[in-house]
């Protein structure tokens, strides 16, 4: 099981907005596709998955803020 | 398992010094533009090419960036395609802007993994970038809190917008040069309803050369940078 965590991203930056998931709950996914797109303020970028296998659980929607070290998925 | 940005699948970071290329564009079609960016991304992700800055201009072209809200785009559809001007969904942060001749377009693919990993201060350093420029033709710059970008007074003078890819920025920075600020009137720059100014608006027409502002802000960037 590997979970999805929001990365430190930068001094004061303690959380971004999901705006896109490149897959759905229950696809495969391959380590280092494209998971997720966030965004902050002026930036946007995608967060790799870090394993291969099921995306199990998204914890977050697209338009939801998540926190600096909170888990955004499970792969199984 | 846990995961972030600097362990696992991408490895240590490398210890060198950081430096990056430049890649001068001129007159660019923005969609090569962005076929370019795409490009180096992969190539400076992978290690084949050092972090590059490119700079560029780009004939009216309006852009809208992952928080945009069509609502700011002042004309129907038809009536910009008449004036021959393209809208671009594209995946940076910010809402609408526009770019046109004269306006100075710097787009840096970096490596944050070799600059600090930190978007706040990466988007504050090209701030401070346009701010040293500026001050050279004594220009007074100003940052405005949770507002990026760089003003004269009340009226923008560069608008900022990344995108972040293993740590590889795209998209970047426009500088109001020159050119037909009038354009801006098409849209609701950054969602706001602020007036645009440019360094041609402030110190006349015969004052300032875009060249001559590239090799500064160049300059500048190496400076801020430490390049």
């Amino acid at each position: 099981m590997a979970k999805v965590i929001l990365p430190e991203l930068g001094e004061g930056i303690t959380k971004a907005t999901v705006s896109y998931w490149y897959f759905q709950a229950g696809q495969e996914v391959k380590e280092k596709d494209d998971l997720v797109e966030l965004t902050t303020d002026k930036a946007a970028f995608n967060l790799p998955s870090p394993a291969s296998g099921k995306l199990k659980k998204i914890f977050f929607l697209e338009g939801q803020s998540v926190k600096v070290g909170e888990a955004l998925a499970e792969i199984e | 398992m846990f995961w972030t940005w600097s362990h696992g699948c991408f490895g240590p970071d490398p210890i060198i010094m950081f430096s990056f290329d430049i890649l001068d564009l001129g007159l660019v079609d923005y969609s090569e533009a962005l076929a370019i960016q795409n490009r180096l991304v992969c190539e400076v992700s992978s290690g084949v090419k050092i972090s590059t800055l490119i700079l560029c201009e780009h004939n009216p072209v309006i852009t809208l960036g992952r928080q945009a809200n069509e609502k700011n785009i002042l004309k129907p559809q038809d009536a910009l395609m008449k004036m021959g001007i393209s809208t671009y969904n594209v995946h940076r942060g910010g809402d609408v802007t526009m770019h046109i001749p004269g306006q100075l377009v710097v787009y840096p693919i970096f490596s944050l993994r070799q600059w600090k990993r930190d978007l706040h201060k990466f988007l504050r350093a090209m701030e401070e970038a346009i701010l040293l420029l500026l001050r050279g033709y004594h220009i007074k710059g100003i940052r405005k809190e949770n507002n990026t970008g760089v003003w004269v007074g009340d009226k923008k003078i560069a608008s900022i917008g990344i995108s972040v890819s293993r740590w590889v920025t795209s998209h970047g920075l426009s500088l109001n040069v020159g050119g037909n600020l009038d354009l801006f009137s098409l849209i609701r720059p950054c969602g706001q309803d602020i007036m645009m100014t440019s360094m041609t608006e402030i110190l006349g027409p015969n004052n300032v050369n875009i060249e001559k502002v590239k090799g500064v802000l160049i300059h500048k960037f190496r400076e801020v940078f430490k390049a």
